[in-house]
């Protein structure tokens, strides 16, 4: 089956703007507490998750949203239970980190890295009670260097299971850049493990659609795990509210109230040479320089791709816009009802 | 000062006597940026999403005369590291005597809306531990006397820090930069005099907050000042509640247990961490070896912590809560 740029695009739409609604809502304090959302994850879901059928698992990690939606989840109950309300998806009880929908074979984990001994569960029950059916896990770059991720990869391809491994690579575990903190390849680190494995750019949904598509038939046929590792970028930091995201786009502001304890922890007596001051500091600004980059980068955002090659038919595609806007409208007005 | 630069200060005091006190954890150089500008990243040392690998490697680093205080970010995600905890840093004093001068720092508890796997407090579970001293400091002074103790313990210590109190740790996880969001902060729990200059606080020893001839409320934490708000309640009402902040879960203060429980014949514990098998039941069993017969009673979370806020104040131990089960006691 050929991929429909224009549903993909629908389906990242309709994501992008039930996340835009959820951070409107946090903004106003109706949500408590972190958010973590897909917020330019959207090619790399839509890309992979539509593809999924019926007994199919979905284990997800801290941003289930775009997932859950593309897998067909009532999208009144999910923003429901983001509201912390009763009558949300898991009772007000799970909130955004632990999403559980059991009609879908879908759960979601707080803890980095856990979506992947899931995912290899999920895979094991198929093989036994649903056999072409697959599991399929997302999870950051950063999880890569979790041992239970690491080990999950070992099991799926020991035991041989319908798993495919995603990750999304964001470049950042929370504000600290990954390469930092790891070594080797992640492509070659998969391989070694006997993984077939893949690499695209996650801001190009066919191009996920199109090496999903090869991965999923592979392991449909039973030919073992495979791992797919998808670039992207997330366009509100680690999470909303992010502090070295809220650094860079007003500076001066947020400076105000860390500026006083850096200045006199870089000047106070008893310490490190003034070399290791200044790289210290050097380390900061590095920081603060690579989430303005991110946000100067809109080539790597799935919607502003897929909807440049739209264009060439306006109406049909003024009329999809459209249609997913009063949609996400009529579910966030459902969704607040008293 | 505010409770997490008392932490920050006398962490800094330390390392600027001991050139062997380093840093570890995810993103300690953001957490940690006025230490990384005193110290440099040698000492404040990023570290990959692996709490097994690098809790492990912290464990043995102090075993080879590092003093490590390692950081796992939320208590929660101790779990991926307990080996390391449990296992070793535990227990290679009691299998060699090699010490293990080790301080594992998290951020622990509820009240912000994040749910039962970024809000727990798991004290009570690690105190279990023979080997593993745990701390919980519930002020700013308490918080930098204790981590000056922790880094001087010699031996493995837990070191928590409640996110109410932490104005860093609210902020990220509970505000992110907003003022539509509220949260029932302890005033005098996150901000508070300290020393000019930090000296160790003695592990073991509970501090009486409060003076009460009737009824003891016992806490750590935030729990404290929530049993501080219901003493001044219940004041009103007639009752003089005492209230004894343990700050350490292990060792606990027997003693200091057992001279409020002479003088007031009823003891509340109000404990943020799980009702059952925990630092409640332990207290009751102190009282019970030291032949003292009183009223008790005991207020704490008694499920998943859930995410909503309205469902979180009914689990969490609130005031109203604690006063109901005082009455109780009382009546």
């Amino acid at each position: 089956m050929p991929a429909d740029l224009l549903s993909l695009y629908a389906q990242m739409l309709r994501s992008r703007l039930f996340e835009e609604a959820v951070t409107r809502l946090w903004a106003e304090g109706a949500i408590s507490g972190e958010m973590h959302l897909g917020l330019g994850e959207e090619g790399i879901a839509a890309g992979v998750v539509t593809q999924l059928r019926d007994g199919d698992a979905l284990a997800l990690d801290h941003r289930g949203t775009p997932p859950l939606l593309m897998r067909g989840l009532d999208p009144v109950l999910l923003l429901k239970e983001l509201l912390g309300r009763q009558d949300g998806l898991c009772g007000g009880r799970g909130g955004h980190m632990h999403l559980f929908a059991p009609a879908l074979l879908a759960a979601s984990s707080g803890i980095v890295g856990a979506s992947g001994p899931a995912a290899a569960g999920f895979a094991l029950a198929a093989k036994h009670l649903r056999p072409g059916s697959v599991a399929v896990c997302f999870f950051g770059e950063g999880a890569m260097n979790q041992g239970m991720l690491m080990e999950a990869l070992n099991l799926a391809a020991a035991w041989s299971l319908p798993v495919l491994f995603v990750c999304k690579d964001s470049r950042l575990a929370i504000s600290t850049l990954s390469a930092s903190v790891t070594g080797g390849s992640l492509l070659a680190r998969a391989q070694s493990f006997g993984l077939t494995a893949a690499e695209v750019d996650g801001a190009q949904v066919l191009e996920v659609w199109d090496k999903a598509g090869e991965l999923l038939a592979r392991l449909r046929q039973g030919q073992g795990p495979c791992f797919l590792l998808a670039r992207c970028i997330h366009l509100e930091g680690h999470l909303l509210g992010d502090q070295v995201l809220r650094t860079a786009r007003a500076p001066v502001k947020e400076m105000r109230s860390m500026a006083g304890g850096l200045v006199k922890a870089a000047l106070a007596p008893r310490g490190g040479t003034l070399r290791q001051r200044i790289a210290g500091a050097g380390k900061i600004g590095a920081m603060l320089r690579r989430s303005r980059q991110d946000l100067q980068a809109p080539t790597g955002d799935p919607l502003a791709v897929a909807r440049a090659r739209l264009e060439a038919d306006p109406e049909r595609l003024g009329r999809v816009e459209e249609e997913t806007r009063q949609e996400i409208l009529r579910v966030v007005r459902e969704a607040v009802r008293p | 000062m505010k409770f997490a630069d008392a932490i920050d200060d006398a962490l800094a005091q330390a390392m600027a006597d001991d050139p062997k006190i380093v840093i570890l954890g995810e993103d300690v150089q953001a957490l940690r940026r006025n230490l990384l500008v005193r110290f440099g990243e040698e000492r404040v040392r990023n570290a990959p999403i692996s709490e097994g690998a690098f809790v492990g490697a912290a464990v043995a680093a102090a075993m080879a005369g590092l003093r490590p205080v390692v950081e796992v970010m939320l208590i929660d995600f101790v779990t991926v590291a307990l080996d390391a905890i449990v296992n070793h840093a535990a227990k290679v004093e009691a299998f060699s005597g090699w010490r293990v001068p080790l301080v594992v720092r998290s951020a622990c508890g509820g009240g912000y809306g994040d749910a039962g796997q970024h809000e727990q407090s798991l004290w009570g579970w690690l105190a279990h531990i023979p080997g593993l001293t745990v701390l919980v400091p519930s002020n700013p002074a308490d918080a930098g006397g204790l981590m000056t103790a922790a880094l001087a313990a010699g031996g493995p210590v837990i070191y928590l820090e409640h996110k109410l109190l932490s104005e860093p740790w609210l902020e990220a996880m509970g505000s992110g930069g907003r003022s539509t969001v509220s949260f029932d902060v302890p005033a005098a729990g996150a901000r508070g005099k300290v020393p000019a200059r930090w000296q160790p606080l003695p592990i073991g020893q509970a501090a009486l907050l409060r003076e009460g001839r009737d009824i003891g409320l016992v806490s750590v934490g935030v729990g404290v000042h929530r049993c501080l708000a219901a003493a001044r309640t219940l004041q009103d009402q007639g009752f003089s509640a005492a209230v004894l902040d343990l700050r350490t879960v292990s060792p606990l203060d027997r003693d200091a247990l057992g001279r409020l429980t002479a003088a007031t014949g009823r003891i509340l514990v109000v404990d943020e961490d799980y009702r059952g098998f925990g630092l409640s039941g332990e207290i009751a069993a102190v009282l019970l070896e030291q032949g003292i017969a009183c009223k008790y009673g005991r207020v704490c979370t008694e499920q998943t912590i859930p995410y909503s806020r309205a469902l979180e104040d009914e689990v969490l131990p609130g005031t109203a809560r604690i006063l109901r089960e005082s009455l109780r006691l009382l009546g």
